[in-house]
């Protein structure tokens, strides 16, 4: 008898089945991943199982009796434990805190700390999740940040696991302590449903995959009947490019060069200590790192969002380190940023709007201080095609599109221009894989029409699969440089995490962690 | 999809919008009126007596066709002219995300502008006084809200506290100008009286045949109306426009884009500081043909134009018919008081009661879009990230 059954769960939003009569089983000491491209229903129907939401028809059965979820209280108490990718913990209190929020043992009314903990304590022991109960979970990293959310899930008493997307903000080395903790779990008769749309994910650790497709369960398989190519089939519906066919690069002259930067963050700390790197016509620099290690300020201070304090940037042998973001543009340089939604669009602006953002001031778009709407609306009908923007009017307004499409937007406009210089950060998050195919494939044919590419992500197969160069950053500098071919993502993984640094002796450091500079 | 069939789409949704937009503030004025009523009824009052007499006052009477009329209408056109000046004024800040809420004071030094350069260039014909002292207003005000926007471009100080303080300032100040160097040497707390030619003229000098009779409107209120115009280009489809929706939209992408936050924030908050400058000019020239101490007179045009400029809900042209909305009840209420003896100060009431519904539907929208939000966010488009 499954632990947790699922009959014909339909959920309607406004517009869309997101659920269209789901059935779904998983026994105890199971592992399913649930894969599956963004908006195809999954997190959605794991919402239903939490009580997040409501469904629209079907019925939940927890050990083969019919249950009724309405709040995540009684998904709790059924034993039902949730990890949302979001993490939903309270940074300035300690691991203990966090972990019995909403369940603190009390005597008296007081709580009582010593049990709290010392229960903490045989959790962590047990499972293997190594954490600091007294630590505050601000100081703590991701990946320990995400052990602290699924002991909370445990303390709770929870015997069904639900993990949302749980490596996406994940090290390598980070994502493979997390399946080994997911595997002690099962094996204490725990059941585990994960969350994913990565496909290396499902082979190396899944028992058995149930594959969605706009709202509807398509397919069932296991690791062994299948590969990667025949799941991204069945998630996708038709064949899928992974890796984008590129011919070698063609590296020509230096067209951004970055000195000895050295930029602040917002504490007035040094984010970057000392940064220098090149990035050649025709090539595509890849950054790779954890979030945090001084890309954001790298990025920010080469299109001057950010006042470096010391060091220099020049575009083509033009000086560009103390440039104003209008500057900058002017001066050849593309920014498509890591958050659209914040940085990238206006979302009350309309398509054409957005579309001139950036080139709105100047000819051919303005000129005497007055916007010449008819060009700039031709512009955008012709930009929205050239870049498959699915909309039905280009006076949609951005904040009504989808990611991919308000991707495809950011990236129209900023190719559009004609840039000397493209500076992708985290270009394809949270996008799915026929629009990270599309975005890939751009960013190559400007490298081939012999612009230079900045690419920085935390994506390593992206980083992998695009770059000629990598750079990898860890705590403000560039840590080790790879030519494409020498690396791999055990060897970036390594020097992400600051293994060169900690490993105190050379000899444990995989080779070639000498930098090549330009060596193609 | 066929152009036609698009168009179409298009148009039908932007008529949806529109009835959207336009329906909540229409339903606060209604809400309003009808609590009004209860309170009228509370207090033992008539109230279909009492809106009779403010829509008479307001408006005339169908039987009194012509003179009673347009008198009654001169009178609240009369009175909405400030206030769609000052709400041009509060809207074009709000633009740019701007809470301009010392209006008052910009619009006060635009005032004493007007009733200083009204004085000194009295011996220039009219076509070309009237304009230097409009120019000459807008530029007074705009020179008040300008401190605060270098404060706020430069070192991030909030605009509702500098303004406010300036407005105060621009309050005395002004009250100072008044007693001593524009002072009317027989009567206290006025400046003398404008020479005749730089009056903005009422409107029955211009359609003499049609306004039998002379009214309150001047032509103040033609300015208002094209300046409500002239601001809509400007936001639509200037590149000053542009950047002042961006910024105001979301400051962080603008900037990406190039487009520099301060000084859009130092063009917007003087832009409507000219606006409120005009608004006082128009007062004086159309008007009062002097300028009064408003510490003692204190007409607070300025804090009125937040109240249209929310009204409106910052678009230009709404600014027009919420100003007429309010220059109808400030109109009306004086025969209110006087037919059905309900006290003018009624019409305060329903006047905070729409402001206060149509913040309330702020917060509705709000919550319909945090609603929204978080269904999108569980609709497995795990987007956000």
């Amino acid at each position: 008898m499954p632990v947790l059954e699922l009959r014909e769960i339909t959920k309607v939003f406004p517009g869309v089945r997101a659920n269209d009569r789901v059935s779904f089983a998983l026994e105890r000491g199971e592992i399913v991943a649930l894969l599956g491209e963004n908006g195809a229903g999954k997190s959605t129907l794991m919402n239903v199982v939490y009580g997040l939401l409501g469904p629209d028809g079907g019925e939940v059965l927890v050990d083969g009796k019919p249950v009724r979820i309405r709040t995540p209280r009684d998904a709790i108490d059924l034993g039902i434990g949730m990890v949302h990718q979001h993490f939903m913990l309270v940074e300035p209190l300690t691991v203990t805190e966090n972990i019995i929020l909403g369940h603190e043992p009390s005597r008296f009314g007081v709580i009582d700390f010593a049990t709290a903990r010392a229960k903490v304590s045989e959790l962590s022991a047990r499972y293997g999740l190594k954490v600091d109960p007294d630590a505050r979970v601000a100081d703590l990293s991701v990946g320990m940040q995400q052990r602290v959310e699924i002991l909370k899930a445990l303390y709770q008493g929870a015997r069904i696991l639900i993990l949302d997307e749980p490596t996406a903000v994940l090290t390598p080395q980070e994502v493979r302590e997390l399946f080994a903790v997911v595997r002690t779990l099962v094996a204490e008769g725990l059941s585990v449903v994960l969350i994913t749309h990565k496909l290396d994910e499902v082979m190396g650790v899944a028992d058995r995959v149930v594959v969605m497709r706009d709202g509807r369960v398509v397919g069932e398989t296991t690791p062994g009947q299948t590969d990667q190519v025949g799941l991204a089939r069945m998630m996708v519906g038709r064949d899928v490019v992974f890796r984008v066919e590129k011919a070698p690069a063609k590296p020509a002259e230096a067209v951004l060069e970055v000195r000895d930067l050295v930029v602040l963050d917002e504490r007035k700390l040094d984010a970057l200590k000392g940064v220098s790197l090149t990035v050649r016509a025709g090539e595509v620099v890849g950054i790779a790192g954890v979030d945090g290690n001084g890309q954001r300020e790298l990025v920010e201070a080469i299109v001057g969002l950010r006042r470096p304090k010391s060091g220099s940037i020049s575009l083509r042998d033009k000086d560009i380190t103390h440039a104003s973001p209008h500057a900058t543009i002017e001066a050849g340089v593309s920014h498509v940023p890591e958050d659209r939604h914040r940085r990238g669009l206006v979302l009350e602006f309309d398509l054409a709007e957005n579309l001139v953002l950036g080139d709105q001031a100047g000819p051919p778009y303005a000129s005497g201080g007055v916007m010449h709407t008819k060009v700039i609306d031709e512009t955008a009908r012709t930009r929205v095609a050239d870049y498959d923007v699915r909309t039905p009017s280009i006076r949609v307004l951005a904040g009504a599109l989808s990611g991919g499409n308000q991707q495809k937007l950011v990236l129209a406009r900023e190719l559009g221009r004609n840039p000397d210089l493209l500076i992708a950060a985290q270009p394809t998050r949270g996008l799915d894989v026929g629009a990270i195919e599309f975005v890939h494939k751009r960013i190559l044919a400007e490298r081939d029409s012999g612009k230079a590419v900045l690419l920085v992500s935390m994506e390593l197969e992206e980083i992998m699969s695009l770059s000629d160069r990598i750079l990898v950053m860890y705590e403000g500098k560039v840590a080790v440089e790879f030519s494409a071919g020498e690396a791999d993502a055990e060897r970036i993984g390594f020097f992400m995490t600051g293994g060169a640094k900690h490993s105190g002796s050379a000899a444990t450091a995989p080779k070639s962690s000498v930098a090549e500079a330009g060596a193609l | 999809m066929s152009e036609t069939h698009e168009a179409s789409v298009i148009r039908e949704r932007m008529w949806m919008k529109a009835l959207r937009t336009a329906g909540v503030p229409l339903l606060s004025v209604v809400l309003a009126m009808a609590i009004g009523s209860i309170i009228i009824a509370a207090s033992g009052k008539d109230p279909v007596a009492a809106f009779g007499a403010l829509l008479t006052g307001a408006f005339g009477t169908p039987e009194k066709w012509a003179i009673g009329n347009f008198k009654a209408i001169g009178d609240t056109i009369s009175r909405a002219t400030p206030l769609i000046f000052a709400g041009l004024a509060v809207a074009f800040g709000f633009r740019a995300n701007l809470f301009n809420i010392g209006a008052n004071g910009q619009l006060l030094l635009g005032s004493i502008a007007a009733a200083g350069l009204g004085l000194a260039l009295a011996g220039l014909p009219s076509l070309i006084a009237v304009p230097l002292i409009l120019i000459g207003a807008a530029l007074a005000g705009a020179s008040w809200a300008f401190i605060p926007a270098i404060l706020k471009a430069k070192v991030g100080a909030h605009e509702v506290i500098t303004t406010m303080m300036f407005s105060w300032i621009g309050l005395y100040l002004t009250s100072w100008i008044i007693a001593g160097p524009l002072a009317d040497k027989t009567v206290s707390s006025q400046t003398p009286m404008l020479p005749e030619q730089v009056w903005l003229p009422t409107l029955d000098k211009f359609l003499p045949a049609l306004l039998r009779v002379p009214v309150r409107a001047h032509l103040g209120f033609v300015i208002a109306v094209a300046l409500a115009f002239l601001v809509w280009w400007i936001l639509k489809r200037t590149t000053l426009g542009y950047s002042v929706r961006a910024v105001g939209y979301n400051p962080l992408a603008a900037q990406n884009g190039g487009i520099s936050i301060g000084i859009t924030t130092v063009y917007a908050l003087c832009i409507s500081g000219a606006l409120a400058g005009l608004a006082g000019a128009s007062e004086v020239l159309g008007v009062q043909h002097r300028m009064f101490d408003e510490v003692s007179a204190g007409s607070g045009f300025g804090f009125t134009g937040i109240a249209v400029a929310l009204l409106a809900k910052n678009h230009p042209i709404a600014v027009i018919f919420a100003a007429i909305l309010f220059g109808a009840l400030s109109a009306g209420s004086s025969m209110m008081q006087l037919v059905a003896n309900v006290p003018d100060k009624i019409v305060t009431i329903i006047q905070a009661l729409i402001i206060f519904f149509v913040g309330a539907e702020t917060i509705i929208n709000w919550l319909i879009k945090r609603r929204q939000k978080l269904a999108l966010e569980q609709k497995g488009a795990t987007d956000v990230e």
